[in-house]
């Protein structure tokens, strides 16, 4: 009985064990409300439900938190021009793909160009972050303005439609394969981002520049190399999630590609426990938390919400998450038992 | 005389000094560029006033929140709320616009209470509590309706279209007859609003101390400072500031609809920015944010004198011009650290 006890109390001091409680909770309910939630069907050879409606919505979202998980970890500020420069690399990659019956170029150098534009807007946030000691906030203010804007001077204002079938099949499926293609993108990214940090010793890197940058310094690392690499990374995040979406409509409308993406990869980041202040971080935990989204979006759809409304119930989840995990809220619980339990006492001495 | 100067100009005043001579370069070289078109007369530069009354007021309050440590990306949200709140008070439920304006101002405050409570007492990252805050703003206002609301109330329109002319700085026009420049009541509101919220900054207690709070929360709370409290107050006047913004900018939009100030959160940033707040706290001026949104301001009223130049001409420029200033600021900032260590 008191092993149980200590064991579930270990499990419960885990990192991971709140985001995954608020994950279940959403998906549970889901049980409640909508049993259809949890059927998944096959249909001309491809999987369909609302479980892998949820994976594969939640996929470019994935990779964006996987991005911003690392730039929070080494500097202590979000990137806010992921949203941004996500349609910028939608934008190049159509736009040298063409328009016309035919690809211009090979279908893999459109993508990779498209990728490429990510990763020089990354660099150039990191840059600004790294070098020039610009606030993260602030410094990425500057593409999140702009960013749109080149987009649209690349696709002359207008919404550019991709004619070429292979295009759709990143954003939907590979032929003969039943679950959707960014399903698969999500989980390379994320698998090859998790070799790199774990078999090499960046992860750690990133964690003592967030933590302490001066100490980081003084023990020999490049911090400025570090943080300049997390946010070119991010960026190259940014731009494969740009493609996927891109890749949904077959067409690229550079106000809207990716429109307030930024602020969900930051709450996926929060939710997954982590502290935009920096440091310690958990890929694991960012991944939960942008699936925890996606699923309440599901939800709250498949519960015939309407789209203009369902930012006040997220909201009410959002705050209801975060707060649940605030070391604060415990806190005031905790004092608040004390203050009770010694009234109680004090009547019991009375009587 | 000459070494008291450049004791002033020294810290953050430099910044200020350097956006008001960058406005005021902007603003001669558009009055040469566009002198055929008229960019001189007074009323192009009070109509800088009339077009950006809201984003003033917001602005003000945005630099409090910033100088505190904080931010608030939910003003937009709440702008935006409020603007369908007293459109379907007033259209819909048939209530006084005296009455309406009161209430939004409420629910204004009520807003900042909440997102002060939990920024201030929970200590949950500011970021997130008014992203949620965003998001709930933005999913009430589709609540309240999801189709455009037109106001027209007869004592508001009254208020948003009365045309106050100024004494002064009368020019005479092609058929001889002298016009006096105007600007609207939303422009005397913010006006206002700036003037208290400096003083307020300046000369108050309660302003040194948001100032003390956000360059060293630490420090603050050994010298007794009440630093929960003063966070809370802030995020409440920057709630109700916001509620203000809101109605300002009802008076230029008469009417509420979904999508409406979407992006204005990161407008008030980037012109706290440019006047030279600091993201970190403890820096900042609402002087400077005045002329940030004057600056943005210029730039897109240049733009549209301009003419033939897209839309997205004006974010890129705005882009660059906020480069410029970040890292100005930034090399500045590392000048003045060099200079220390010597």
């Amino acid at each position: 009985m008191n092993k149980a006890e200590t064991s579930f109390k270990k499990l419960m001091s885990h990192r991971l064990f709140w985001p995954l409680v608020c994950l279940v909770v959403v998906l549970l309910f889901n049980l409640i409300k909508t049993p259809a939630f949890f059927k998944i069907t096959i249909n001309n050879g491809v999987l369909y439900g609302y479980l892998i409606d949820v994976l594969n919505r939640s996929s470019e979202l994935i990779i964006l938190a996987v991005g911003m998980t690392l730039v929070v970890a080494s500097s202590g500020g979000t990137d806010i021009s992921v949203g941004a420069v996500s349609a910028l690399a939608g934008a190049v990659c159509v736009f040298s793909l063409g328009t016309g019956a035919a690809y211009n170029m090979p279908y893999g150098l459109g993508l990779l160009l498209g990728v490429f534009a990510g990763v020089v807007c990354g660099a150039w946030n990191g840059f600004l972050v790294a070098k020039m000691k610009i606030q993260p906030m602030v410094a990425t203010l500057i593409l999140f303005t702009a960013g749109r804007g080149i987009a649209q001077l690349i696709t002359g204002g207008n919404i550019l439609y991709v004619k070429v079938d292979s295009f759709k099949r990143l954003g939907a499926f590979l032929p003969g394969v039943p679950l959707p293609t960014p399903i698969f993108v999500a989980a390379a990214v994320v698998i090859i981002t998790l070799l790199i940090l774990r078999k090499t010793a960046l992860g750690l890197y990133i964690q003592t520049v967030g933590i302490n940058s001066k100490a980081g310094k003084l023990v020999g690392l490049n911090a400025t190399l570090i943080q300049f690499l997390t946010y070119a990374f991010c960026g190259l995040c940014a731009g494969i999630a740009g493609l996927i979406i891109t890749s949904r409509i077959y067409s690229i409308d550079a106000n809207n590609a990716g429109l307030n993406i930024e602020l969900d990869a930051i709450l996926a980041v929060a939710l997954g426990g982590n502290s935009l202040g920096g440091g310690k971080f958990s890929i694991a935990g960012s991944i939960i938390g942008a699936i925890t989204i996606q699923a309440l979006t599901t939800s709250l759809y498949a519960m015939k919400v309407t789209a203009d409304q369902l930012p006040v119930y997220k909201a009410i989840v959002v705050i209801i998450i975060v707060a649940l995990q605030s070391p604060e809220l415990k806190r005031m619980f905790k004092a608040l038992k004390l203050k009770i339990n010694k009234t109680s006492e004090g009547e019991k001495v009375t009587a | 005389m000459i070494s008291k100067l450049k004791s002033k100009l020294e810290g953050n005043n430099f910044l200020l000094v350097i956006t008001i001579l960058l406005f005021i370069a902007l603003y001669v070289a558009g009055m040469i560029v566009f002198s055929d078109k008229n960019f001189a007369k007074p009323q192009v530069f009070f109509n800088l006033f009339v077009n950006n009354a809201g984003l003033i007021i917001a602005a003000a309050g945005m630099t409090m929140v910033l100088i505190t440590g904080g931010i608030d990306i939910s003003i937009g949200s709440v702008i935006g709320m409020t603007c369908m709140l007293l459109a379907w008070m007033m259209e819909k439920q048939s209530m006084s616009a005296g009455l309406s304006i009161v209430i939004v101002l409420i629910v204004g405050c009520v807003f900042g209470l909440v997102q002060g409570f939990f920024v201030a007492y929970l200590k949950i990252q500011p970021f997130i509590v008014t992203l949620a805050g965003m998001f709930f703003a933005r999913g009430m206002t589709a609540i309240i309706s999801s189709d455009m609301i037109s106001i027209t109330n007869q004592s508001f329109l009254a208020i948003a279209n009365a045309k106050l002319y100024l004494p002064f700085l009368g020019t005479v026009n092609k058929k001889g007859v002298m016009v006096y420049p105007y600007v609207y009541p939303s422009v005397i509101i913010a006006i206002v609003v700036l003037v208290i919220v400096f003083i307020v900054m300046k000369y108050t207690a309660f302003g040194r101390s948001i100032y003390a709070v956000g360059g060293n929360e630490q420090s603050a709370l050994l010298m007794g400072l009440n630093v929960r409290r003063t966070k809370l107050k802030v995020y409440i006047l920057n709630g109700f500031l916001a509620a203000l913004a809101g109605f300002a900018f009802c008076l230029n939009s008469c009417g509420g609809f979904v999508e409406q100030a979407r992006g204005f959160e990161m407008d008030a940033i980037a012109s706290a920015v440019i006047g030279g707040t600091l993201l970190t706290g403890g820096v900042g001026n609402v002087i400077g944010s005045l002329f940030g949104v004057l600056i943005k301001g210029t730039i897109e009223s240049l733009i549209t004198f301009q003419g033939t130049l897209s839309s997205w001409w004006t974010k890129i420029a705005i882009a660059a011009l906020l480069c410029f200033f970040i890292i100005l600021q930034s090399l500045f900032t590392a000048f003045k650290n060099k200079k220390i260590k010597k």
